[in-house]
């Protein structure tokens, strides 16, 4: 049975680290990360199977790979708070020399990161790839993968989930941030994606909600099940419904905050509402 | 020594916006896509003008390329607009096959190019899409080096028939050509006029190079400054006008050196008349985060840069 008073400060750290990456070099992206904040708690401090020491190969544990690489601010707090790398690392976010690009990358040995995102699109394909590899090495643990609701309108992606279906890549997870928003407003008038679900599932995934997508015990719970649908010839989906600016109230139901950054007023209000559990970096 | 003016720094995507309103007044052939970066490119206004010429076609540049060569037929005149690296690289077969080979009059306008699009990264900071762009056969290259510029290039190019690349960025950066520019493509402006040493800058390196010249005419160096906005097709009379004059030259540019403009303007020297060439370029490298200056400092594309590669090209001629 998870900790979930741990987990829960845990969010609450994390959600600052978020906005103090992001307030400091006044770019990059906290709509994204706050919405996504208590699904990435629950997968690398719950969910996967995760080994020590990180290694490029991740043989023998669970992967992760981010195809919506702008909410780096939130994978970047997770990772050093699981231990991959200093947590005072996040004083360098998007500074010059910094092994936390605005986007993640492998070109400056960051641990924790397999690939570069960033573009749009690209994440699926990679994960099929690592998946694939998984089974040819006979490893058995899950290629876990979380993209955009707005990014599903790059049409690489359809192109990976053809594949992954058609070729039963049923050790993979992807989870997709439906959170209705992207950068020039709601995702439904600027493309609406029409039904994801049906979508996916003409295509052949074993597709499911969850609906509390920024509820741990949702999360865990939904997450557990997708993870039993694993190994049955399909891939899986999991639609996490979410908001957007999720923990700061004036950031949350809109595009605005997209890929912007508090500014010093609104950085103390929005640490107010989540005040220190852990620690600050 | 002219004097040139900053009149107010802007940025140069705003000269696209701001260009491309004005083309919506006068041109109703003119239609603009996008591909969910409308206020990153400066869209918005012509989108309000003329919504039912404004198409929103989400996060599929592929796509967007496709359709923009498919309104060609028709008459209309495609304006598209996203960052440098998914208007070139991202969608390459697409301008490829339908628009470069097909002949279409599409216009592709990328901003945040090269590496002043600052903190967000390598994945974003294409430096290398000058020369994707101009290996494409019939593909007109432009790359401006402010507003001013770059709004009277994106209303000009509406007038000429083909497909063409429009390269701008994000940074504010000075603001020194004049208002009532004539843009003419494929015409290089002469900057400055020097005997010792040939400056051949393109988009944001304009501004350095003429920096650049003020710090070396101090140190009694005199030199010819062209701005090249136009990449492809290449103004080689004013390049070899110039370089038979001073016997060697340096270019500058906001990209990396295989593949851009330096390696266009050697092509014409070693053709036409060799002479000692410096490169102020990136040297075979992603870009990273950082602030634009930092970064311009760092991979040596500044002002202080060019008057060190200008001493090294003068003692080798
Ligand atoms: C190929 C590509 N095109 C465009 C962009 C610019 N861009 C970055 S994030 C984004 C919106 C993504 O929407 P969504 O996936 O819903 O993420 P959210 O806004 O919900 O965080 C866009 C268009 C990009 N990074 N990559
Ligand atoms: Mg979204």
């Amino acid at each position: 049975m998870a900790d979930y008073k741990a987990l829960e400060d845990l969010v609450v750290q994390v959600r600052r680290d978020i906005l103090r990456q992001v307030h400091k070099v006044n770019s990059g992206h906290p709509g994204g990360s706050l919405g996504c904040t208590e699904f990435f708690v629950a997968l690398y401090n719950e969910l996967m199977e995760r080994n020590e020491k990180f290694t490029m190969d991740g043989i023998g544990e669970d992967l992760f790979f981010l195809s919506n690489g702008h909410i780096s601010p939130v994978f970047y707090s997770v990772l050093a708070r699981a231990g991959y790398f200093p947590v005072e690392e996040l004083n360098t976010f998007r500074l010059l020399n910094s092994r936390l690009q605005g986007h993640p990358t492998t070109h400056e040995g960051l641990p924790g990161v397999r690939i570069a995102s960033g573009s749009l699109g690209q994440g699926i394909s990679v994960s099929i790839g690592a998946a694939l590899a998984k089974k040819l090495n006979k490893d058995k643990h899950i290629v876990y993968t979380l993209c955009g609701d707005g990014e599903l309108q790059e049409g690489q992606n359809w192109e990976a989930i053809m594949y992954a279906a058609g070729n039963n890549v049923d050790n993979l997870i992807v989870t997709v941030d439906l959170n209705g928003q992207q950068i020039d407003g709601a995702t439904k008038n600027v493309l609406p994606l029409g039904n994801v679900k049906a979508k996916f599932e003409a295509f052949g995934w074993n597709v499911m909600d969850i609906e509390k997508g920024n509820d741990l015990k949702a999360i865990i719970a939904g997450m557990k099940k997708a993870k039993e649908k694993t190994g049955n010839g399909k891939p899986v989906c999991v639609l996490l419904h979410t908001v957007m600016g999720n923990g700061v109230d004036f950031m949350m139901h809109t595009h605005d905050w997209h890929g912007k950054a508090p500014n010093d007023q609104q950085l103390e209000t929005a640490l107010s509402q989540n005040p220190v559990t852990l620690g600050d970096y | 020594m002219k004097k040139y003016t900053d009149t107010g720094k802007k940025d140069t995507r705003s000269g696209f916006g701001d260009g491309l309103t004005e083309l919506g007044k006068k041109n109703k052939d003119v239609v603009a896509l996008c591909a969910d970066l409308t206020g990153s490119l400066k869209m918005d206004e012509f989108k309000e003008n003329h919504p039912e010429r404004f198409f929103q076609i989400g996060i599929a540049e592929a796509n967007m390329i496709g359709i923009a060569a498919g309104m060609t037929i028709g008459g209309k005149i495609p304006f598209t607009g996203t960052f440098a690296n998914f208007s070139t690289g991202r969608v390459y077969d697409q301008i490829r096959q339908s628009v470069a080979y097909s002949g279409k009059n599409v216009k592709i306008c990328a901003s945040h190019a090269g590496i002043t699009l600052g903190e967000d990264g390598a994945t974003h900071q294409i430096l290398e899409d000058i020369g994707l762009m101009k290996m494409l056969p019939g593909m007109t290259v432009i790359n401006t080096c402010d507003y001013n510029q770059t709004k009277a290039a994106t209303i000009a190019i509406a007038d000429y028939e083909g497909p063409v690349y429009l390269r701008f960025g994000r940074p504010k950066v000075a603001n020194f050509t004049p208002a009532d520019q004539n843009f003419q493509i494929g015409k290089a402006v002469q900057l400055q006029e020097g005997t010792d040493v040939t400056i051949i800058a393109t988009g944001h390196l304009v501004w350095e190079a003429l920096q650049a010249a003020e710090t070396l005419n101090e140190n009694g160096i005199t030199s010819d400054v062209i701005n090249i906005h136009t990449i492809k097709p290449l103004d080689d009379e004013a390049i070899l006008k110039s370089v038979k004059k001073t016997g060697c030259v340096v270019t500058a540019e906001e990209h990396n050196f295989l593949g851009g403009l330096g390696e266009s303007v050697a092509r014409v020297l070693s053709t036409h008349h060799p002479a000692p060439q410096e490169f102020i370029a990136t040297q075979d490298t992603f870009g990273e985060s950082g602030t634009p200056e930092q970064l311009m400092d760092k991979y040596g594309l500044n002002a202080s840069a060019i008057v060190n590669a200008v001493k090294k090209v003068i003692a080798r001629k």
